[in-house]
Parts: structure tokens; sequence; C-alpha cells
């Protein structure tokens, strides 16, 4: 066993951890945060992703042991972490009321996932695989954000209203690296509470 | 997954110092981690080297020095490779999917290992993970596996595995120098030398040695004229290549080719420099008629098997179609 401290969605966790744990498995059998899901536990479904250190990231390819110092926000911490709460729900982030009103899902099962995975990648600057110019912060146009969220999938094939609620957020005209402060509210910052 | 002790690297020399047979470095584990769960890496002890000072992307001279430990987001994202190594960044982000690129790191991509599913189900026989237990893919599964470099004349194939990397293609192309550290010291290594053909040691993937670590990955000055990767792949994002191929492209003011790079992925196991494709192309005019017989040139010696087939035409038509769009306009 090894001993770790993680900083998890703003509260610091000292842990005891064997080292072949996950961090999905340390948040879900360990530490009841089940709002993170297993789906294929390879990195190629997007169900358990996470932000560490403010960087949406696989938790089933993360070991536990690695994060000793690490600042995780999962689904339960995108709003407990200083975000300006949504005007019809204090409760929601705007990402998670977005998806509400967008119908952005069937089953549900990767909404968690694809909500922490838009929270990162709205906070990410640069070109992605469909940008023409290298150089420039494209605008989140729907053909970029369906490219920039390609590792989440949703079986029930709710992309269209996916993509929909995230453009919302983003916001028509926003550039790649816009949702960056807000990101930074809603992710790993955490501890700082509201401004 | 078997058990292993973990220690964090505090710097290079103790990680090196460190290392015993079992030994594996751990970088941003989206390869290793998977391949422990799957029981096909079977680790003692893990050296986490991702949080060495190795994290900086820094001008050198009139090339690039890239840390190993830098995440392949922070590659893809940094203004000078955007700006000067497009080839570079577009291979990066074709690449996975953005969280994996968040924790993928430089060193990590180099070394990952094939997606073989022989190789990756340890119930079925593989001459990479288990040495002389056979290669069901020869008669099975190779459809994504590899035409170029997997047997000679003399030698049956033993693995037709292929190198999933895209960073690593453009490297090849970019006549990348990959610095190692290891207990003899450091070295250089040129790409595409740190990736050798199956051979009869399949389960050796690169020219490493034993407790050698990957410290940065040094890039000379851009080749002149254009560049561009592309990738060619059963869905639009988020898959391995079937084929892809990074070019470069230098036309003089009359229309010769007076520089070509040309690199293939997917196509064997380690990244292909096409330079016989590019001894037939310099110096010649630029058009479609050289680039088809550049293309041939190479691709007369691409040993494919029978489900694999599709990939001489492929690898052909997409030569062709990346030199044609890097034709001065």
């Amino acid at each position: 066993m090894a001993e770790i401290t993680i900083r998890l969605n703003g509260t610091d966790v000292p842990l005891s951890v064997d080292p072949r744990t996950s961090l999905l498995d340390l948040l879900r059998e360990r530490l009841g945060l089940t709002g993170t899901k297993k789906g294929c536990d390879h990195g190629q479904c997007g169900a358990c992703t996470v932000l560490i250190d403010g960087r949406r990231a696989n938790a089933c390819l993360a070991l536990a042991v690695a994060q000793d110092g690490a600042d995780v926000t999962t689904v339960e911490g995108l709003t407990s972490a200083g975000h300006p709460p949504d005007g019809e729900n204090e409760a929601l982030h705007p990402l998670q009321a977005a998806f509400i009103e967008r119908d952005a899902f069937q089953c549900g099962y990767c909404t968690p996932g694809q909500l922490c995975s838009a929270a990162g990648m709205l906070a990410e600057r640069g070109p992605s695989a469909v940008t023409a110019d290298l150089t420039a912060d494209p605008a989140l146009v729907p053909e970029e954000i369906r490219e920039r969220m390609s590792g989440n999938l949703c079986r029930c094939g709710a992309y269209v209203n996916i993509v929909a609620a995230i453009g919302d957020v983003a916001g028509s005209g926003a550039r790649a690296g816009d949702g960056v402060r807000a990101t930074e509210r809603a992710g790993a910052g955490s501890g700082r509470g509201a401004p | 997954m078997r058990t292993f002790t973990y220690d964090r690297a505090s710097d290079v020399a103790a990680a090196v110092a460190g290392f015993a047979p079992g030994t594996m470095y751990l970088g941003g584990g989206t390869n290793l981690v998977d391949l422990m769960r799957l029981g096909v890496a079977e680790p003692e002890r893990l050296v986490d080297v991702s949080k060495l000072p190795l994290r900086d992307v820094e001008a050198d001279g009139e090339g690039l020095l890239i840390g190993s430990a830098v995440r392949n987001a922070d590659l893809a994202a940094h203004p000078l490779v955007r700006e000067r190594y497009p080839m570079l960044a577009r291979a990066v982000l074709t690449g996975a999917s953005g969280q994996v690129r968040n924790m993928a790191t430089v060193g990590g991509n180099l070394l990952q290992r094939t997606r073989c599913s022989y190789f990756q189900d340890v119930t079925k026989a593989c001459n990479k993970r288990s040495p002389g237990s056979g290669c069901p893919a020869i008669e099975g599964d190779h459809r994504n596996l590899a035409i170029f470099g997997h047997s000679t004349p003399q030698q049956a194939p033993q693995c037709v595995a292929t190198h999933p990397s895209d960073m690593a293609v453009a490297l090849a192309a970019l006549d990348a120098q990959v610095r190692v550290a290891g207990p003899e010291g450091e070295r250089v290594i040129a790409m595409p030398g740190l990736h050798r053909l199956p051979g009869t040691e399949p389960d050796r993937d690169t020219v490493l040695r034993p407790g050698e670590l990957i410290t940065a990955v040094r890039l000379p000055a851009p080749p002149p004229g254009a560049s561009a990767y592309r990738k060619v792949r059963e869905r639009a994002s988020f898959a391995f290549a079937l084929v892809s191929v990074a070019a470069a492209l230098d036309v003089s003011d009359y229309g010769a080719v007076q520089g070509v790079r040309l690199a293939l992925g997917g196509v064997a196991h380690a990244p292909w420099r096409a330079r016989r494709a590019e001894e037939a192309l310099l110096g010649q005019q630029a058009d479609d008629d050289q680039f088809r017989r550049a293309a041939d040139a190479e691709l007369a010696h691409a040993r494919p098997l029978p489900g694999n087939r599709y990939k001489v035409a492929l690898a052909r038509n997409l030569i062709v179609a990346v030199l044609r769009e890097l034709m001065p306009r």
C-alpha cells in the first residue's frame, strides 16, 4: 500500500492505496463517487473522464498511486468548485443545464464523462485535427466540437444534441481556449470558493 | 493485474540508476496501464518518469528540443510546433483522443506497443508477447497489419505487427534525433532508427537497451517547402491509421523536386521512411506522373498479406494525393 493525498473536488483526501488501483476504481469503489462511470476500462469510451489538474483525462488509465498531489474534479464537483451557477438552477453547471435543455442524452450513462470532457475541452487552446489553419485558435463550430469530443462515445447516439448543448455553452463565435477562465473555476481551481 | 511497486523518479540519473530487470518506466500510462490490466505487461516495479523536469519545448538553434515528458496535447498546441513543424502538429492531433493526448507523453508515444489484437490477447499465441509461440495474424486477422519489412526472401515472417504511433511517422520524416540516458551513459538515435523491424526478435520493438530512458527528441531545422500529415482510418476520429503519410515537398522555380521527405505509418513494425520513393522523385519534374512513379518505386517492395493488399493501392494513392496537395500554388 502507498500513502497519497489527492485534492478531490476541493478537499484534500489522504489515502492508502494499492498501486494496482485505478483512479476510476478509487473514486467509485472507495470514495463512493459513482458519478464517474466505468464503460470500457481501456480508455476508449470516455465514460470515466475527470479533470486532473484542470485537464480532462481517462480515470481508468490513471493509476491512483501516481496522482499523489493531483487536483481531481469529478462530475460531482463541477458545480461546487466555484463556478457561477446557472441562472435557473443554481445546482447545475452551465454544461449540465445545457444538456438538460437540449435533451443531450437518452440513458445518461456517458453523460458525466461527456460533461467533464466538455468542461476540459472548452479550456483547451490550439488547433484540432480538423482545423484548417494550425496557427489560429479556431472558432468552436460543430465540426470542431465533434472532433474534440471524439474521445467520448454515446451508445444511444445522442451526439447531435450533445454537440448542440456544448455549442450553447461555448457561445457563438467562441474560440478554442475561451473557456479557460470558466473551467479553471469549474475545475481544478477548487477550494477557492465562489468569486 | 500482478502486484508491483511504484516509485516516482526524482531525476533522470536516479531513474536510470534504479533500473533493474522487471522495472518499467511509466509515462502517461495510456498504453502501459492498459497492457498491465490485460496481463500483457507484468512489471514488478514502475518508475514514474512523467514528473521529471523533461517537460519543456524550446527553440534549439535552427531546431527544436522537446522533453520526453511533454504531453502530446502540449506538443501539438505549442506555437513553435504549429508554425514550424505543421506535419508534426497534425500527426499528433490525429492520434487518439483529447483525453489521451492530455495524458500521453512524447517518450511514451514512441514506446507504445502494437495494437495487433493477438498481441493484446494473452489467450492467443504471439511471437512478440511470447517468443516462439507463433503468429496467428499471418493466417488470421491481419487486415490492419504490415505490408513492409516483416520478412525477407530468406526468412518467413514471424510477426506482421505495425507500430501504431502517428507522431513517430512525422519524426521519421523530420530526421528527428532521440536522446536517451542509460546505465552506460547518454546516446543519440536518429529516427527512424529507434524502432526496428521484427526479424527473428519480434519481441523487441526498439533498439533501446535495458534501462535506457528517452529524455528528449531534437528536431533539426524544418525541411524547406511545404509539409503535411495525412491519415486514413476506418472512422473520422479516434482510430489508428490504416495508412498514413508524412510528407514534405520543395519544388524549384522551374518545377523540379529539390527536396522531398516521405514516411508511411500503419504499414510496418516501424515508421517506414520511403527512401526509394524519395530517391526516385528527387530532381524530377513535380507532377502526377512522377509522384506515381515514386510511389510505385516504394510499393514494389511491399509484401502484402491476402487480407491487407488494399494497403498497397491505398498507400500509393495517398502518397500521390499528399504530394499533389503540397505543390506550390
